[in-house]
């Protein structure tokens, strides 16, 4: 199947559908709530999180002795939330820092999830086959009720994001102003969390243990630098996470042997580089391109100050003198004289130079400005 | 105990000190996530690795994925120079990315060969007897084994070439420059060593146990001391007993042993982290409240100090007038009796000489607000000590 084909089938095989509509929603959720991740500098937490869920999965297979997703899911809930709770009192309570707590949390309840699957897996209970689907994610497992129950995470996540943006937003910008203005900064803490782990968990099945920490974090990451607003940064990461949810899911399915959560992950890192690099505002190209105009600007003047100083000391100032001596400075180059005499700054003649009266007088500014400003 | 079992325990012992010591640097240095991403991330080399010498345990595959791990690093280092996000971003965003390229080479070209993602993360300590080592026709022991010694050795070595300088640049960057030993180099070279644990480590007892060596030991004795020397036997020595412990539990759950050193390494650190000494939960808890009630004894002494009336120094208004519940006051009262800051007669509190002596300093404390005053008064009234 290519992709062609596949998007001809998209809206009419059953399979591709839910598939794709699952990755969409799940990568909209995810760049919204990852966005807050991002901003709060908890970009790492969504990983600690993800790994921390999957002891929950295997003790709610142990007790239910079901493999029903949604009780898997609520005991990866389980397990995901005490494993962010822990690390904060980790790091509220003891000298040790947040890069230390996550990463012993994180290999810490992943063991402990991995000791439990192996044991499940040397029980004689036949149901148990599968259940390592939630370290690296099976996006073909996914089925209707699946992605209603994401939509309809999705739906609750949006209307309280609405409910309390205000609240959020300056949560996030000025924490003590906002405890100062009365509000309740834990339970507003605590609910957005609650939030970040219940879009990790539902994205556990798709994408997987490992690399769902790269769903929430990417499609932020990639936002943020487009826009300077929380508002259109939630909105353009909900965006991307959708994109690189159907744009991975299509690749995957138009290629043998590819499962789904990498490419997804794949595409969404490419539109974090392409961000990074094409941005206009805080992209590598453009700020390059800004720092070398800079620098030819600065030359430029350069040259016109030194010629200034010359010209200064005759008392006509469009005396020629021989082009020669500009060539002990250093920012002189040939470009830079034929851009003088573009911006008619400079008279050439021959092997000779002159500053044109506007030259003289823009020269005699150059510095003038500066001090100005500087005052 | 069959020579198995106890070749299967010395690996994962000798795993243990290896990662440890790293691990102690890493945490200190507040790099410990690094070493999860460099555990993910070195799959693609060592795919790359398996697929020019179709061989597991090749040095070339060692060399390719601890590049990898260096290649991360810098990755991050460079995203983070940008500017554009933050370091823990740039972890986050790096390590998925060449994880995720990993997972596909894997499966785009490896599918009649023996790898896959499963073995790299999780690893099998169990078969690691069964890979032996032939030299020269002879059995020297399994593969494993000699690669992590050799690993080891070499950590070791450097940890005592180099302990002054790894311990100044840790702890003070600048003045380690300023002694003219770059904190880069040292930087890159504890890198270095960290991808090349990971690396040899991880086919033994997989990914995800070698970030628990790393972090988790050297986290739990963190909680006890303060001393790197001691940090640095501790972290061994839970490593060491967290491995030799896990082996057993998964002997007698028949589970995973990485995941059972695992969570015994979990179990540890809880332990320490409830009961640590000085930096224990319930010690910082019982600190904090301990401090909460010396403030308030001040303030009620504060209170006494200013008030001459009687009816302001009653016992019942007191409760009512500093705003505080019955328990609370009376607990603070009874401290107050007990270092002999106060008397009651027939239910009127009044100071005496020590208290008001007290309160004086407590004042002078507060205002000029220096720590060399309040070390003496911890001296003169023994507080919760008398």
């Amino acid at each position: 199947m290519d992709l062609q084909e596949y998007f001809s089938l998209v809206f009419t095989d059953y399979t591709l559908r839910t598939i794709t509509l699952g990755t969409a929603i799940l990568g909209a959720v995810c760049g919204m709530l990852g966005s807050f991740a991002v901003l709060r500098k908890q970009s790492l937490l969504g990983d600690a999180i993800s790994h921390a869920a999957l002891p929950g999965i295997a003790i709610a297979f142990l007790i239910t002795g079901a493999k029903d997703s949604n009780v898997l899911l609520l005991g990866a809930l389980v397990s995901g939330l005490i494993g962010t709770f822990w690390i904060r009192g980790i790091i509220s309570k003891t000298h040790l820092k947040s890069d230390t707590a996550l990463g012993l949390i994180l290999s810490v309840f992943f063991g402990f999830g991995m000791l439990l699957l192996t044991f499940i897996q040397k029980q004689p209970n036949a149901n148990q086959a599968g259940l390592d689907k939630y370290l690296f994610g099976q996006a073909a497992t996914l089925v209707e009720s699946d992605v209603w129950l994401m939509a309809l995470v999705t739906g609750i996540c949006l209307i309280v994001l609405l409910l309390f943006w205000k609240e959020f937003k300056i949560l996030l910008f000025d924490a003590d102003y906002t405890k100062t203005l009365g509000f309740n900064t834990k339970f507003i803490d605590i609910l957005i969390t609650v939030f970040i782990v219940l879009a990790i968990v539902l994205g556990l099945q798709t994408v997987g243990v490992v690399l769902m920490s790269a769903m929430l974090l990417a499609p932020a990451a990639a936002a943020r630098q487009w826009t300077n607003s929380l508002g259109v940064m939630v909105f353009l990461a909900a965006l991307f996470g959708a994109f690189a949810g159907v744009f991975g899911t299509a690749v995957s399915a138009s290629q043998n042997n590819l499962s789904t959560g990498p490419v997804i992950v794949i595409v969404a890192g490419i539109f974090v580089l392409i961000s990074f690099i094409f941005s206009p505002s805080r992209g590598l190209l453009f700020k390059q391109i800004r720092f070398i105009k800079n620098r030819r600007d600065l030359q430029l003047h350069k040259t016109l100050a030194f010629m200034y100083n010359i010209a200064e000391t005759h008392e006509d100032i469009s005396h020629p003198h021989a082009i020669k001596i500009l060539n002990n400075f250093q920012g002189y180059t040939r470009n830079t004289l034929q851009k003088l005499v573009d911006k008619n700054y400079v008279f050439l003649q021959g092997n000779t130079w002159s500053l044109t009266p506007e030259g003289f007088k823009t020269a005699a500014n150059l510095y003038n400005q500066q001090s100005i400003n500087n005052e | 105990m069959s020579s198995a079992q106890i070749e299967i325990q010395l690996i994962a012992s000798l795993v243990a000190i290896a990662c440890a010591i790293p691990g102690t640097f890493l945490v200190l240095r507040k790099m410990a996530m690094i070493s999860d991403a460099i555990s993910h991330s070195i799959l693609p080399g060592i795919v790359i690795g398996f697929f020019i010498t179709q061989n597991l345990n090749s040095p070339l595959l060692i060399l390719l994925a601890a590049v990898t791990g260096i290649i991360t690093v810098i990755l991050v280092e460079y995203i983070q120079k940008t500017g554009l996000v933050k370091e823990d971003t740039a972890i986050g965003l790096v390590f998925p990315a060449l994880f995720s390229i990993g997972v596909i080479l894997i499966a785009k070209n490896a599918n009649d060969v023996h790898l896959d993602v499963d073995a790299v993360l999780l690893g099998e300590l169990a078969f690691a007897p069964f890979d032996r080592l032939l030299l020269f026709g002879t059995d020297v022991g399994p593969k494993s084994l000699w690669i992590i010694g050799v690993i080891l050795i070499i950590t070791i070595g450097l940890l005592f070439a180099f302990f002054k300088e790894l311990k100044v640049s840790t702890f003070d960057a600048g003045l380690a420059s300023a002694l003219g030993f770059s904190p880069v180099i040292m930087h890159y070279g504890l890198m270095s060593v960290a991808s090349v644990t990971t690396v040899s480590a991880f086919d033994a007892v997989g990914a995800i146990l070698v970030v628990a060596l790393m972090i988790a030991p050297a986290a739990t004795a963190y909680l006890l001391t303060t001393d790197l020397k001691k940090m640095l036997g501790y972290a061994i020595s839970f490593g060491v007993f967290s491995a030799i412990s896990g082996y057993w539990v998964a002997h007698w759950l028949d589970a995973s042993i990485a995941g059972s050193i695992t969570t015994m390494l979990g179990l540890l650190f809880f332990l320490v982290y409830l009961f640590a000494p000085n930096k224990g939960l319930i010690a910082v808890i019982y600190r904090e409240r301990r401090q909460r009630i010396e403030v308030s004894l001040l303030t009620f002494l504060l209170h006494l100090g200013n008030h001459q009336e009687i009816e302001e120094r009653h016992v019942n208004h007191l409760s009512e007038h500093i705003n505080w519940h019955k328990v609370r006051s009376k607990t603070v009262l009874d401290l107050a009796l007990k270092n002999n800051m106060v008397t009651i007669d027939k239910n009127i509190v009044s100071l005496t000489e020590k208290g008001k002596d007290f309160t004086k300093q407590a004042i002078d404390y507060i205002i000029t607000n220096e720590d060399s005053q309040i070390e003496h008064m911890k001296e003169d009234f023994f507080l919760f000590r008398g």
